[in-house]
């Protein structure tokens, strides 16, 4: 789960990292209230879930209150790569003498968390990984040690950082390794990390993603109300199935993850399209089925719906009859293709066989029925 | 001959009085496994189905001489019940447990490497390991692979393996062990662990390896291919149409910043000699053509 700017900034606070006053508002007139209260300058600031944002004009300078007003009323509303700004983000404007990079993340292949910091921030940071490598200070912590305050001193003094920049970077390292193991992130980035005039370390932006498997000890409800899922994503979600929605013209639904991925592949080898990834779990009953095809059969994009099922410990005629009774109490426009294969698949396809047509078509692989699919969406 | 595993193994089942645990581990005798214990600290002492659940994996192995484990806890458990196996004297632990948060992931298998470094740890989020017709700890469906050899198989996604497994068995094919490494970020068990104990089984004459976007585990293993196995390998990688910095299904399975993509990992692996197939069906023709080539 990404968090917006304002929700990362208050989610590094929460661990005692220095972050500017501000207020998140989503009006015009609490905007130049929320500018009023922490003083001027102020920046506006456009929270959504892209970059990009300074260059789309989604981050103002305001130096009074009809500054403030005017930033508001243009940024509220904006579309910035197709994300509409719903709410900004008012801060204290801060005065910079240097910007840094810092981030911690999971190194899978050293199965280490890595942290990267740099005295060149500010900037796109894979441009300086690609230009200038040297100029990123690593860092690989084994989780059961942790970041000790050496260590950290260590890596600072490694990024060459303004020595009048080391205590500061040190303490805030520290904290943000500590948020971002106790606080379950996935991503903790803090750039630019600045160096202010008068001596203090400050992050200026935040970007937090943080892990969804780990919301059970977390209370993250909030964070939930402003991420951005299609509305096809949003209703398969609530069924708990597993969507992502894509812009092809092939409805699919399969039973894991990885055959839902290589099903995708097959319909691109056939010359088609998928509308989504859809994976309803190792089983497939009538109810998990008719949820699926109520997903897919709502999505204007889809032409033809690619069932793509290996019964393993589901067999062969428990997911037919599901099929079966899915498809009685669920209307579909859309025409099906059915490939039943694994454990029992021959009972499985006997069961379809009497209500098999034009309209519901049974395949015996994957790639015969991924181009019948194909052909059938391009056909309408 | 079999890795990791084999008729031998005795098997403790954390998590065993669970609805999940009692389906699979019940399945896993039945095929033949040899399921010796249980365990719960609240039905110390009761059976289920005639298997004895202890308090704790120490009591388990000492009355039981169980060698391995297979954890169905709930995810917020898992760490614990890693922690406690180890600590009991287990040394091979397979978590069949989905949704296991990153950082606990991080943290066992960094705690189990450097306090119990003879441990092997299978998964998280993975179906299990089967040693066809010998044993099967997880949830694949046993009937569906043949016993024997001479292929091994090793694997990120279940129902793609099971694919694979039935495929081979149509065609008479036989399956030393095939292992189910999973989806998630930090894997106990890596393709290059597997593929190492496959070169080094004589039984084992060739590996279907496969792999999905996400990580790097698929190009370290064709680094690993190139410089380490003398067996023929064929290999699927599944998500090449998946669009980056999308989440597909697994926690593992996306790429982010351009790296991990299917297309990276096929290059590589084909460099490194692997016959890769550009859907299930084709790896898995390779691989029979493979078998039919073996003298």
């Amino acid at each position: 789960m990404d968090l917006l700017e304002y929700q990362g900034k208050q989610f590094f606070a929460r661990f005692g990292i220095p972050v500017s006053d501000g207020r998140a508002v989503d009006t015009v007139d609490d905007a130049v209230s929320a500018a009023d209260a922490v003083g001027y300058p102020v920046v506006v600031k456009a929270q959504v879930h892209v970059g990009g944002r300074g260059k789309a004009g989604g981050v103002k300078l305001a130096t009074n209150a009809a500054e403030a007003r005017e930033h508001a009323t243009n940024i509220l509303g904006l579309d910035i790569k197709g994300h509409i700004v719903r709410t900004v983000w008012i801060e204290h404007a801060s005065d910079i003498a240097e910007e840094y990079y810092a981030s911690f993340t999971l190194d899978r292949g050293a199965k280490k968390h890595l942290g990267m910091l740099s005295a060149e921030g500010g900037v796109e940071i894979e441009t300086v990984a690609v230009d200038n490598p040297e100029a990123i200070a690593k860092i690989w912590i084994d989780p059961v040690d942790g970041l000790t305050p050496e260590a950290a001193r260590q890596w600072v003094l490694a990024a060459k950082l303004n020595p009048a920049a080391t205590d500061g970077a040190v303490d805030i390292l520290t904290k943000l390794y500590t948020a971002y193991v106790d606080g379950d992130a996935d991503l903790c980035e803090i750039n630019p990390l600045i160096l202010t005039p008068d001596g203090r370390v400050h992050a200026l932006d935040a970007k937090v993603t943080l892990d969804d498997n780990a919301e059970f000890r977390h209370a993250w409800g909030d964070y939930a109300l402003t991420q951005v899922r299609d509305e096809r994503e949003e209703a398969a979600h609530a069924k708990g199935l597993q969507y992502v929605g894509l812009d092809g013209s092939v409805g699919i639904i399969a039973n894991g993850a990885g055959l839902a991925m290589s099903t995708l592949d097959v319909v691109n080898q056939a010359g088609g399209g998928a509308a989504n990834f859809l994976d309803i779990g190792g089983g497939a009953n009538a109810d998990v089925m008719a949820g699926a095809l109520e997903v897919i059969n709502n999505d204007p994009l889809v032409k033809a719906i690619f069932i793509n099922i290996f019964g393993g410990i589901t067999r062969g005629e428990e997911v037919a009859n599901g099929i079966v009774e899915a498809l009685s109490r669920v209307t579909i426009d859309a025409p099906i293709v059915i490939r039943l294969d694994g454990t029992n698949a021959q009972e499985g396809r006997a069961i379809l066989e009497p209500h098999l047509s034009d309209k519901l078509q049974s395949k015996p692989t994957m790639l015969e029925a991924a181009r019948a699919a194909v052909e059938l969406a391009g056909r309408k | 001959m079999s890795i990791f595993v084999d008729e031998n193994t005795k098997v403790v089942y954390q998590g065993l009085t669970g609805s999940q645990g009692r389906f699979y581990g019940l399945r896993n005798r039945d095929y033949g496994t040899q399921v010796v214990a249980g365990t719960n600290p609240k039905k110390a002492g009761t059976d289920v189905d005639g298997i004895p659940i202890f308090a704790t994996v120490a009591d388990a192995v000492a009355e039981t001489g169980a060698t391995a484990s297979c954890i169905f806890i709930p995810a917020p458990g898992v760490q614990g019940a890693v922690m406690e196996a180890a600590e009991g004297g287990i040394e091979f632990i397979v978590v069949i447990t989905e949704g296991v948060p990153a950082q606990d992931e991080a943290w066992f298998y960094n705690k189990l490497k450097r306090d119990f470094p003879q441990v092997q740890l299978l998964g998280p989020n993975c179906p299990g390991i089967i040693s066809p017709g010998k044993c099967n700890i997880g949830i694949t469906a046993g009937e569906i692979a043949k016993p024997g050899g001479p292929v091994g198989i090793v694997s990120r996604s279940g129902t793609l393996t099971y694919q694979a497994l039935h495929e081979l068995k149509l065609q008479d094919i036989g399956v030393t062990t095939c292992v189910g490494i999973g989806g998630d970020p930090v894997p106990g068990t890596t393709f290059i662990d597997c593929l190492e104990r496959f070169e080094a089984d004589p039984e084992t004459k060739a590996i279907m390896l496969i792999g999905e976007i996400g990580g790097s585990a698929e190009e370290e293993a064709a680094e690993f291919i190139a410089t380490n196995m003398t067996k023929p390998i064929s290999a699927y990688i599944a998500g090449v149409t998946a669009p980056a910095g999308k989440k597909m299904g697994h926690a593992g399975a996306i790429v982010s910043g351009g790296k991990g993509t299917a297309a990276a990992k096929m290059e590589a692996l084909t460099a490194a000699g692997v016959h890769v197939g550009a859907n299930p069906t084709e790896a898995g023709s390779l691989m029979v053509e493979i078998v039919r080539n073996l003298a």
